[in-house]
C-alpha cells in the first residue's frame, strides 16, 4: 500500500497545501510543453531571419498556422475525448468540392454550397460518430475507412459533375463577395495585411478552451476519453458526446474547406489528402494524449503555430523545405516524450 | 441502531439474471431499510457483481422483483436508478484518473449557472461543495484541484461515497470498497459506511470478507453460486457461521487438515 511508511497520525491537511508549488501547478497544464516549444522555435528563427519578425513575414507563418489552428482545436477535443478521425483533412477538400460543384455546375448562389457542404460536412461526421458509438470498433480504423471512400468519391463526384479533376470558376458566382469577406478577407495591421482566418482561428481557440473548461459538455470530454465506463455509469452522456465531437470536427473541415474553395475558386478534387495527420502532430504537441482523457486546445493552437513558423522559417533561412518534415517529427517526438515526463513528474510529487 | 420495523426502502424478490445459458444469478431476495447496512457476502464468482448491477440499473434482472418503497421498479440505465436514489459506488470507483478531484465529484451532474448558449460548469460553486462535503466526511484532501490518480485507494473510496451521499442517495450500494486495502484503509472506509448508516441512508455493502461485514452489517445475504444461502439479520447468525458458510463449512475443515503439519 501507499501508507506503509505513513507516520502513526495523520497530520493537519493545510500544511500539505503549500507543498504544491507554483512550478509544479505550471506542469501539470497540458499546453505547457508547446509554449515552451513555441517560444524556441520563435527565438531560433527570430535570431536568424529579420524577415520572420517583419510584418509580412508574421502575416506569411500565420497563415498556414491559422487553418490549421483551427482543424487542431477540434481534433484536439476530440482526442481528448478518446478519438481519432483520419478523414479529417479529405473532408476539407469534400467540402471545398461541395461548395465549388454546387454552386457552379448548379448555378446557384455560393452560399446555397456552402449550405450544403455544411450540412455533408455533418451528416459524415455524424456518421463517424454512430459508426464508432455502435460498433465500438476504434475510431482509427472507422475514419480510416470513411477517409479511403471520401477520397474515392471525391474524384469520382468532381469528374462526373465537371469532367475534370478540378471544380472551378467559384469567383464568378452570385454572392462570392460576401462569402468573401467572411472567409476570405484581409485587414490591415501597421500596413500589412493579415488573413481574417487568423481571427477566426483565435476565435475558435477561445470557444473551444471555454467549452473544455467552463460547460458541462467539457467535463464530459474529459471523462469520455478518460474512462468511457465508468463515465457512463455516473450518467455521463457518453455516445451523443463522442457523436458531436466527431460533428464538431467536421463542423471545423467544413470551415476550412470553405476558407479554401473561397480563397482559391478552383479546387483540386485531391485537397486536403494527409493534412489529417498534421492536424494530430498539432494536437499532439499541444499535449493531447493519444489514449485520451487529457489535452488541450490552446495546446493544440500553439502546435499549429510551431507548424507555421517552422514550414515559413525554413523558408526565410534558405534551408532547403526537405528538412521542414524532418523537424516536424522531430519536434513530435519530443513532446511526446517531454508530456510523458512532465506528467508523470507532476502525479507523482503532487 | 434501527429496528426491523422501518419499511423497506428497497426491496428484492426472486430476483434472477441470465447471460445467454448461463444462470447468473437465480431467487436472491432480501430488503435495504433506511439506516441500516444490509451486506451481500460471496466468494469470486458467486455472483455479488451482477446483483449490483442489477440494482444500479447496469442490467436488468432475467426474473423476480425489485420493489422501490414498496412500489415495482424497472431501472432500463445507471441514469434512471440515480434519478430514483440509488447510488452505486463500482468498484473501479467510476472516477477518471487525469482528472480533478471536483471534477470528477460533479461529473454527470455539474451545476451550471447562466442562461442559453452561455451556460456554463459553475466551477467555483462545484469547487466549494467539494470541498465542503469531503470535509464533513472527515475526508482530507490536500487540494480538490489535484487529480484523482494521486489519491490512494482509500481516499478514493473516500470521495466516491462522499459523493454518493452529496447527490442525495437514499440508498448506496458499495462494491467491495475495502478489497484492495490494507487493514487501516478499510477501517476508514467502513467508518464511512457506518456514518452513511447513521445519516439514514440505506446501505448495501458488497464484500468477501466476513470480518469487514459483520461489525457494521444488520442483515447478511449470502450468495454462492449465483443463488442465495439465506438472508439473515444479525441477531439470528454469527460470524462464525457467516464464514463457516461462505467457506462451505466441511470444505474448510478438509482444507484445515490439509495444511496441517503432517505428523513426524
Amino acid at each position: 500500500m501507499t501508507t506503509t511508511d505513513a507516520p502513526p497520525t495523520r497530520p493537519p491537511a493545510d500544511e500539505r497545501v503549500a507543498s504544491v508549488g507554483l512550478l509544479k501547478r505550471l506542469l501539470v497544464k497540458p499546453e505547457l510543453g508547446a509554449l515552451v516549444g513555441a517560444v524556441v522555435v520563435f527565438v531560433f528563427f527570430a535570431a536568424q531571419s529579420s524577415v520572420f519578425l517583419s510584418p509580412a513575414g508574421i502575416a506569411n507563418w500565420l497563415d498556414p498556422a491559422s487553418t490549421l489552428g483551427i482543424m487542431a482545436c477540434a481534433v484536439a477535443l476530440l482526442m481528448i475525448g478518446g478519438h481519432f478521425d483520419l478523414s479529417a483533412g479529405v473532408m476539407t477538400g469534400t467540402s471545398a468540392l461541395t461548395v465549388g460543384i454546387v454552386s457552379v455546375q448548379f448555378e446557384t448562389s455560393i452560399w446555397v454550397g456552402i449550405a450544403v457542404a455544411l450540412v455533408i460536412a455533418l451528416a459524415i461526421g455524424a456518421l463517424n460518430g454512430f459508426l464508432v458509438v455502435r460498433t465500438g470498433l476504434p475510431s482509427f480504423i472507422i475514419t480510416l475507412g470513411t477517409f479511403l471512400m471520401l477520397q474515392g468519391l471525391n474524384l469520382g463526384l468532381t469528374k462526373l459533375f465537371t469532367g475534370t479533376v478540378n471544380a472551378g470558376g467559384i469567383g464568378a458566382t452570385a454572392g462570392f463577395e460576401s462569402a468573401e469577406a467572411v472567409f476570405a478577407s484581409s485587414f490591415t495591421i501597421a500596413g500589412q495585411p493579415f488573413r481574417i482566418a487568423v481571427v477566426w482561428w483565435v476565435l475558435v481557440t477561445l470557444l473551444a478552451t471555454w467549452v473544455l473548461l467552463r460547460t458541462r459538455f467539457g467535463n464530459w470530454v474529459f471523462a469520455t476519453g478518460g474512462d468511457e465506463v465508468a463515465s457512463r455509469n455516473v450518467g455521463v452522456p457518453a455516445a451523443r458526446t463522442t457523436i458531436t465531437l466527431f460533428m464538431t470536427t467536421a463542423g471545423a473541415a467544413w470551415f476550412v474547406g470553405v476558407v479554401y474553395a473561397v480563397r482559391q475558386t478552383s479546387v483540386q478534387a485531391n485537397v486536403g489528402i494527409g493534412n489529417e495527420l498534421i492536424y494530430i502532430v498539432a494536437a499532439v504537441i499541444g499535449g493531447c494524449l493519444l489514449t485520451g482523457g487529457f489535452g488541450s486546445a490552446v495546446g493544440a493552437s500553439l502546435g499549429a503555430l510551431i507548424f507555421g513558423m517552422t514550414q515559413q522559417g525554413i523558408v526565410y533561412l534558405r534551408y532547403d523545405s526537405d528538412w521542414f518534415y524532418f523537424f516536424l517529427g522531430a519536434m513530435l517526438l519530443l513532446a511526446v516524450l517531454t508530456n510523458r515526463a512532465i506528467r508523470r513528474y507532476a502525479e507523482a510529487r503532487r | 441502531m434501527s429496528g426491523p420495523e422501518g419499511a423497506p426502502l428497497l426491496e428484492l424478490r426472486d430476483i434472477g439474471r441470465d447471460f445467454g445459458s448461463v444462470i447468473a444469478l437465480d431467487g436472491i431476495s432480501t430488503s435495504v431499510r433506511a439506516g441500516e447496512v444490509t451486506c451481500v457476502l460471496g466468494d469470486n464468482g458467486a455472483g455479488k457483481s451482477t446483483l449490483i448491477k442489477v440494482l444500479s440499473g447496469v442490467h436488468q434482472p432475467s426474473r423476480g422483483e425489485l420493489l422501490l418503497d414498496g412500489a415495482p421498479v424497472r431501472f432500463g440505465a445507471p441514469r434512471e436508478a440515480l434519478d430514483a436514489g440509488i447510488a452505486t459506488v463500482f468498484q473501479d470507483l467510476a472516477m477518471i484518473p487525469l482528472m480533478a478531484i471536483w471534477r470528477n465529484f460533479f461529473l454527470g451532474s455539474e451545476p451550471t449557472k447562466g442562461w442559453g448558449p452561455f451556460r456554463r460548469f459553475d466551477a467555483a460553486t462545484a469547487k466549494d461543495v467539494t470541498r465542503r462535503e469531503l470535509a464533513a466526511m472527515g475526508i482530507d484532501v490536500r487540494d480538490p484541484d489535484q487529480p484523482v490518480g494521486t489519491l490512494s485507494g482509500g481516499e478514493r473510496q473516500s470521495v466516491a461515497i462522499a459523493r454518493a451521499v452529496y447527490f442525495g442517495a437514499r440508498v448506496l450500494i458499495l462494491d467491495e470498497p475495502t478489497s484492495a486495502l490494507g487493514v487501516k484503509q478499510a477501517g476508514v472506509v467502513l467508518r464511512y459506511i457506518a456514518q452513511a448508516r447513521d445519516r439514514g441512508l440505506g446501505v448495501v455493502f458488497i464484500t468477501h470478507n466476513p470480518h469487514h461485514a459483520y461489525p457494521v452489517g444488520d442483515r447478511f445475504v449470502l450468495l454462492k453460486r449465483g443463488r442465495s444461502l439465506g438472508d439473515f439479520r444479525k441477531d439470528e447468525v454469527s460470524r462464525e457461521e457467516i464464514t463457516a458458510m461462505m467457506a462451505g463449512g466441511a470444505e474448510l475443515e478438509d482444507l484445515a487438515h490439509e495444511l496441517e503439519r503432517p505428523p513426524s
